[in-house]
């Protein structure tokens, strides 16, 4: 979208997303959600329903944004996705396999990064490789390369409580990144970091995302981080989690956080949010 | 003034104090020996070897002892924290068995193994297992929920998962579990030696009280005491910092 174009878009439903031409783009990684449900049992007695019938192609390559007011079951999603947890009805399928358990073509980025304090930041990077019985001289290489890549060279051997918000978040993506994942699945990755730190990552995601040809599917809060990373934006209703509307953006990259295209698109998402947010706070407050 | 300057004058003043009182008179020496008397007591037992027997019999019970609890309190520990049902119902009884003070355990250990070497191990085991069990459990429990998340994410799982991310995620409060269940041995051992006559730190303890003979009592208590507080801080407090430093915790002095 650009700035000639009415701001009063469509929301677009059916997206093939463009890709660069110069990107690697790796052709495993179709992700569906089809008919996909899934409630939880709580205390006070009924389930409660956190997806309801999501429908949702995601293509090889593609920057997914999923945005929505807390409680619309984004996280869920991501799990799913993951294969940590498995939806009440429907399915989840990558490329037309149904998902059956985690895997290293999955790999989750939470925003409490959920790295390992015993380990340094090599031996975090180097977790998943070991685990997937990768020699040791290769592991080693490679830890080298992805630390490189998010420019933490210099930090391979310090402990995670060493290091800062924004650099224990690059960890985790070089981590994440080093079991050669075709599907990076974010979870409010960047939401307890400084807005400095942010746009900067957001610049080191977006670059790693272009060299690497991953999929990427971000959840997040933040409309304008979705508007400035995603080539979509998927937003969801609160409780149950529904698709609401989907935004294609084709604006060029690499994007900043303060264009004006991406602050008038963003306030168009945010008007259409409105009511869920609404919701979701009502629902707060009356518990 | 340092610590170490500080320690030096209060052991010094204590030391001044006993002096003082011992030779006050006040009370007989063999209810108040000189330290004097403490020293020879000391230096008669390592000399003639009886004090070094009684070193080496009694760390050897305990550390036999406290290595089977460990073992025995891993696996126990593994199946409460794995098991709901396990955790409702042996995890309970667990607890409040922990609250029986170990000597306890010494009537109903005499009558089924006599006084021998086996009622003391059966001693150490039921006053350590307890609490190493629950700690195991229990530091199990505090590991945030992200961390296997993670490592399953990563593609750790079944034994992998438990070793290379339950473990040692669970390590920090697991050492202080198991510097608890140390601690619970060692008394254990002590108490029971005094009952059952066969050697060891403890029972050199109740001859002295039997040959009225109150500085080998002193001497023998010192002996006890310097032992325990050694292998705290020379083994566990040493971990212990070790496993802060790496995590970034407060680090115990």
């Amino acid at each position: 979208m650009s700035l000639s174009q009415p701001l009063a878009a469509e929301p677009l439903r059916i997206v093939t997303p463009k890709t660069a031409p110069r990107r690697r783009i790796p052709t495993s990684a179709n992700i569906a959600l089809v008919g996909v449900e899934q409630s939880f049992a709580t205390r006070q007695g009924p389930r409660l329903l956190a997806l309801d019938n999501i429908n949702l192609d995601i293509a090889a390559g593609e920057f997914v944004c999923i945005v929505g007011p807390s409680g619309c079951g984004k996280t869920s999603l991501l799990s799913l996705i993951a294969g940590l947890a498995f939806p009440s009805r429907g399915e989840v399928q990558l490329n037309t396999q149904r998902i059956t358990g985690p895997g290293t073509d999955r790999i989750l980025i939470f925003q409490e990064h959920g790295l390992f304090p015993w380990l340094t930041a090599g031996q975090n990077v180097e977790f998943g490789m070991k685990m997937n019985g990768m020699k040791k001289a290769e592991r080693r290489q490679r830890v080298k390369h992805y630390l490189q890549l998010v420019k933490l060279e210099q930090f391979e051997d310090s402990y995670i409580h060493q290091l800062s918000g924004g650099m224990r978040q690059r960890v985790a993506i070089a981590r994440a990144l080093a079991t050669d994942p075709a599907i990076l699945l974010m979870d409010e990755p960047f939401a307890a970091l400084d807005a400095q730190t942010r746009d900067m990552l957001h610049d080191e995601l977006e670059r790693i995302w272009l060299e690497t040809g991953c999929t990427i599917v971000f959840v997040t809060h933040n409309i304008r981080e979705s508007v400035r990373l995603g080539d979509r934006v998927i937003l969801m209703t609160y409780r149950p989690g529904r698709i609401k509307a989907e935004f294609k953006i084709d604006m060029p990259r690499p994007r900043q956080i303060e264009d004006a295209n991406v602050a008038q698109l963003s306030a168009h998402i945010l008007s259409e949010m409105r009511s869920e947010i609404d919701k979701s706070v009502q629902a707060e407050y009356a518990r | 003034m340092n610590k170490l300057a500080k320690n030096i004058l209060f052991y010094a003043l204590l030391l001044g104090a006993w002096y003082g009182i011992a030779r006050s008179h006040i009370w007989p020496p063999y209810l108040i020996p000189a330290p004097g008397d403490v020293y020879t007591a000391l230096h008669d037992g390592f000399k003639d070897g009886s004090i070094w027997i009684g070193i080496r019999i009694s760390m050897q019970r305990v550390i036999i002892g406290y290595v089977v609890s460990v073992i025995l309190g891993f696996f126990l520990g593994l199946g409460i924290s794995t098991s709901k049902f396990l955790e409702d119902t042996l995890g309970r009884l667990l607890t409040s068995l922990q609250s029986l003070p170990s000597i306890c355990w010494l009537p109903l250990a005499i009558l089924w193994f006599g006084l021998t070497d086996k009622a003391i191990y059966f001693v150490i085991i039921m006053g350590s297992l307890f609490s190493i069990t629950m700690s195991m459990e229990s530091s199990r429990a505090a590991i945030p929920r992200i961390i296997p998340m993670a490592g399953r994410n990563l593609g750790a799982k079944g034994l992998k998962l438990f070793w290379y991310v339950l473990l040692p995620a669970s390590l920090p409060h697991l050492i202080s579990g198991l510097k608890q269940g140390w601690a619970f041995a060692w008394r254990a051992l002590i108490s029971a030696e005094m009952i059952i006559i066969s050697l060891g730190l403890g029972q050199l303890l109740m001859t002295g009280r039997d040959l009225n003979d109150m500085s080998q009592v002193v001497a023998i208590l010192l002996v006890i005491l310097v032992l325990g507080w050694a292998i705290d801080a020379l083994v566990f407090r040493t971990v212990e910092r070790k496993v802060a430093r790496r995590w970034g915790l407060n680090v115990p002095a």
